[in-house]
C-alpha cells in the first residue's frame, strides 16, 4: 500500500477499509434480495426514512453505539413498511407514491429531531448525512488487549447475524421473492419474510450512516448488487459476489480518496471516503455493464465484430468459387470485384471489411497470390479455399433446396435468404438440413450441388 | 335469461360434503367493494380433471384465489379435501399464471421446482440432494431434464410453463390448482401438459384448470364449471356442455368467433375420442 499511497498508516487507513468494507458486507446481504424484488430503491426509502429511529435511539441513550440506535432503525424502517401499506389500502394511494411521502416525512422528522438534539448531545446533521468513518479509527475499545475502533465489533455482529438469517431463511426468502402467492399457497408466510427483509436492511442503514453517511448507503445497498447480477445467472453466487464487489469498493474507495485528489493537484487535502467510496461502487458497475460475459458491451461488440467477419470472408469466398465456375474453360482471369459482393455496398466500412477479410484469407492460405495486402480485385482461390468455399455453396444451396420445398418460399426469393442462412454453423443444425435434402443433385434453379 | 342449474350442487346449507375434493359454499370475494364472485356454491368430486371456464373477469383466477386464502373473501366457507385450508395445506398444489412472476429471477430451472419441496422440507432446513434428486425426476417428467441448470429467462415460453408444472407435480399433491397452464404455449407442450393432467387424475388425484380455449375443453377434462361472477353451472362435461350453458356464461360476450370454436370442438370431439 505504501508503494501507491505515501502516507498510509495501517493502524488508521487499514480501520478505515475495515470498516468500510464490513458495511458494504452487511448492506450487500439485503441489497442483492431488494435487487432481484425489483425493490432497489426501497432501499432507498428505508435508508432516509431510519434517521428518526436513529435519533430517537441516539436521544434515549445519549450514546452513538449501539443497540437503541439499531433497535430505533428497525422499528422505523417497519413502520415505513406499514405507513406505506397503509396509504395503499385505505387511501387508494400508489405504492410509488405513498413510499414517496411515507419516507420524506420520516427523514425530514429526523433531520428535525437531530438539529433540536445537537444543542444538548453530540449528534451532528452534516456526520449523519455523509457519514464520518475518517473519525471511527479514533475511538477505540481493547478486545483482548488489542486495541480496535469500537465500531469494529459492532459491525462484525451485525454481519454475523443479517447472514446467518439469509442462511437459515434462504428457501423462504427465494420463494417469496420469486412467487410470492405460491409462497403463501404453501403456508410460506411470503409478507413475514418481507418484513425479516426490511429488518436486514434497516440494520444495514444503521451500521452503515457512520461509514457512509445515510443518503449514501444506498449505493451500497445497490451497487455491488447489480455489479454482482450482470456476472452471473443465480442468487446465491451473486450475492457473494456482490459481498466481494462491496469490499473492492470499501478499498478501493479509501485508496482513491487518499490518492484522487493530489493527481488532481488539489488543494484540499480534505477528503470523504465516504464520497469516493459511493462513487468507486458505481465505476465498478459500470465496469460490469462494460465487461459482463453475458450481457457485457465489451464481449458483446466484440462477438458481433466476429460473426461479420466470418460472414464477409466466407461471402468472398462463395463470389470467388461462383466466379470460377462461371468462367470454367473461358480462360478468363478469375478475380472479383467488390460490387459483385452486394449486402453492405461500397462504402467505406464494407470496403475495409472486405480487405480484411481478403488478408484474413490470403494468411489462412485460401486465397492467392502471396502478397502482404492482397487486394480482393486480384486474388484467387487455392485449393484449401476451393474446399471451404466448396462446403459453404453446398450449405447455400441445400438451404434454397428446403426453402423453396418445405417452406414453399419464391424462387427469386431464395438466394438472399439462403445468403443468411448459410453463415449458420450449428453442427446439429446443419446434420439436420443434409438429412432433409440427402438425395438431391440439384438445387432448386438447377444448378449442382457440390459435394461438401 | 340464464339458466342456472344450481340444483346438481348439494342443497344450501352449512354442511360440506366431506368425499368432495373441493366444496364452495356461499362465497363472495369483492375487490373494493365490487363483487367479482358472487353467491358461489359449488363442489368438485374427487378424480376428476375439472375445467374453470367463462369470460373474462368472470373471477375464474378469483375463485381459485380465494380457495387458497391468497385473496380475502367476504363471505362464506371453503373445505378442500373434505377439511379447512390450514388442515391440508401439504396435500394442495398450485400452479399461478405464468406472468405472476419475474422470469428474470436469478434462478434454475431446478431451484424453481426444488421451491415445490419446501413446505415438505420445513423452515429453517436447506434443500439436500435427495430434494434436487425428486426435482429431476418431475422435470424429466415434463420434458425438461436437460434444461434443470438453465436460468429460467433462458427458457421458452412453453417451457417456463412445464417448470412451473414440475414444480407442482414434485408436491405430490391430492389436489391441484391450475391457473391457465395452456395460455401461450405451442402445441406439443399443450399435449406435454394435457398428458401430465391426464397421468394426475388417472392416478386419483383431483386437477382444476382454469381454462380459456373453449375449442379444447370438451376434449381435455370431463367435469365443467362454467362461471360468470355467479356460477352458471357445473358437473359433468357430458352434461353441462350444452349451447344454452355456454350462452348464458357468455351471454352476449360469445363472440360468433369463440362460438365457432365451440361447435367445431364438439364435432371434433367424437372422432378425436374414438
Amino acid at each position: 500500500m505504501t508503494m501507491f499511497v505515501s502516507d498510509w498508516q495501517w493502524g488508521y487507513d487499514g480501520w478505515i477499509v475495515v470498516i468500510t468494507a464490513l458495511v458494504a458486507m452487511t448492506c450487500a446481504i439485503p441489497g442483492s434480495f431488494l435487487l432481484v424484488r425489483r425493490q432497489s430503491m426501497l432501499g432507498d426509502a428505508v435508508s432516509h426514512a431510519v434517521l428518526p429511529g436513529i435519533a430517537i435511539g441516539f436521544l434515549v441513550s445519549g450514546t452513538r453505539d449501539g443497540g437503541w440506535m439499531l433497535a430505533g432503525a428497525i422499528v422505523a424502517g417497519l413502520a415505513t413498511a406499514m405507513l406505506t401499506q397503509v396509504l395503499r389500502r385505505v387511501g387508494g394511494v400508489d405504492r410509488g407514491a405513498a413510499l414517496g411521502v411515507v419516507f420524506t416525512t420520516l427523514f425530514a422528522l429526523g433531520l428535525v429531531l437531530i438539529v433540536q438534539a445537537g444543542d444538548s448531545v453530540d449528534l451532528d446533521p452534516s456526520c449523519v448525512l455523509y457519514g464520518q468513518v475518517e473519525l471511527a479509527p479514533l475511538d477505540v475499545v481493547v478486545v483482548r488487549g488489542i486495541e480496535v475502533p469500537r465500531a469494529v465489533p459492532w459491525l462484525l455482529g451485525v454481519l454475523a447475524v443479517t447472514f446467518l438469517s439469509v442462511q437459515v431463511l434462504w428457501k423462504e426468502l427465494l420463494v417469496a421473492s420469486f412467487d410470492p402467492a405460491t409462497a403463501a399457497a404453501q403456508g410460506g408466510r411470503p409478507n413475514l419474510m418481507q418484513q425479516v427483509l426490511m429488518v436486514l436492511v434497516a440494520a444495514g442503514c444503521v451500521v452503515a450512516f457512520e461509514a457512509v453517511g445515510s443518503i449514501l448507503v444506498v449505493s451500497l445497498l445497490v451497487a455491488p448488487a447489480a455489479a454482482a447480477r450482470l456476472v452471473t445467472n443465480r442468487l446465491r453466487p451473486m450475492m457473494f459476489i456482490a459481498m466481494s464487489i462491496g469490499v473492492v469498493a470499501a478499498v478501493g474507495g479509501h485508496l482513491s480518496a487518499l490518492t484522487v485528489p493530489g493527481w488532481l493537484a488539489l488543494e484540499t487535502t480534505d477528503v470523504s471516503t465516504s464520497g469516493s467510496t459511493a462513487v468507486f461502487a458505481t465505476l465498478l458497475v459500470i465496469l460490469a455493464v462494460l465487461a459482463s460475459p453475458q450481457q457485457g458491451l465489451l464481449f458483446g461488440t466484440f462477438r458481433r465484430l466476429a460473426l461479420r467477419f466470418r460472414i464477409a470472408e466466407e461471402d468472398l469466398l462463395g463470389v470467388l468459387y461462383r466466379r470460377e465456375v462461371e468462367s470454367r474453360g473461358l480462360g478468363q482471369p478469375t478475380g472479383v470485384h467488390l460490387s459483385e459482393l452486394g449486402g453492405g455496398g461500397p462504402g467505406l466500412a464494407f470496403r475495409g471489411m472486405m480487405r480484411l477479410a481478403a488478408i484474413r484469407l490470403r494468411w489462412a492460405g485460401y486465397v492467392t497470390p502471396f502478397r502482404l495486402i492482397p487486394h480482393p480485385d486480384q486474388i484467387k482461390l487455392t485449393e484449401a479455399g476451393r474446399v471451404r468455399a466448396t462446403v459453404l455453396i453446398r450449405r447455400h444451396r441445400l438451404w434454397e433446396l428446403y426453402l423453396a420445398g418445405a417452406a414453399a418460399i419464391p424462387l427469386d426469393h431464395l438466394h438472399a435468404t439462403a445468403m443468411d442462412l448459410e453463415h449458420l454453423a450449428q453442427p446439429d443444425l446443419l446434420a439436420s438440413l443434409e438429412a432433409e435434402a440427402a438425395k438431391s443433385v440439384h438445387d432448386p434453379q438447377g444448378r449442382e450441388i457440390p459435394r461438401g | 335469461m340464464p339458466v342456472h342449474h344450481r340444483h346438481r350442487n348439494p342443497p344450501i346449507g352449512p354442511e360440506h360434503d366431506p368425499q368432495a375434493a373441493l366444496s364452495i359454499h356461499d362465497v363472495t370475494v369483492a375487490y373494493h367493494r365490487r363483487p367479482v364472485l358472487w353467491d358461489l356454491d359449488l363442489d368438485i368430486p374427487r378424480g376428476v380433471l375439472a375445467a374453470v371456464v367463462g369470460p373474462n373477469g368472470a373471477g375464474k383466477s378469483t375463485m381459485i384465489k380465494a380457495c387458497l386464502d391468497l385473496v380475502p373473501r367476504v363471505s362464506g366457507s371453503i373445505r378442500l379435501l373434505g377439511d379447512e385450508l390450514a388442515a391440508v395445506q401439504g396435500r394442495i398444489g398450485y400452479v399461478p399464471q405464468r406472468e405472476t412472476v419475474d422470469w428474470d429471477f436469478p434462478v434454475s430451472a431446478l431451484d424453481v421446482v426444488c421451491m415445490g419441496l419446501y413446505r415438505k422440507i420445513g423452515w429453517f432446513r436447506s434443500v439436500r440432494r435427495r430434494h434436487r434428486n425428486a426435482a429431476m425426476e418431475a422435470l424429466d417428467r415434463v420434458g425438461l431434464a436437460d434444461f434443470a441448470g438453465r436460468q429460467i429467462s433462458r427458457l421458452s415460453g412453453g417451457q417456463q410453463q412445464r417448470v412451473f408444472l414440475a414444480r407442482a407435480l414434485v408436491q405430490e399433491a391430492d389436489l391441484y390448482f391450475m391457473d391457465e397452464p395452456f395460455a401461450s404455449v405451442d402445441a406439443a407442450t399443450e399435449e406435454a401438459i394435457l398428458e401430465v393432467l391426464r397421468s394426475l387424475r388417472d392416478a386419483g388425484r383431483t386437477v382444476i384448470v382454469v381454462h380459456h380455449d373453449l375449442q379444447t375443453t370438451r376434449d381435455y377434462f370431463d367435469w365443467l364449471v362454467l362461471l360468470n361472477t355467479r356460477l352458471v353451472a357445473a358437473g359433468s362435461i357430458e352434461e353441462t356442455w350444452t349451447p344454452e350453458n355456454l350462452r348464458a356464461t357468455y351471454g352476449g360476450r360469445l363472440t360468433l368467433l369463440e362460438a365457432a370454436g365451440w361447435a367445431m370442438g364438439t364435432a371434433g370431439s367424437g372422432q378425436r375420442r374414438s
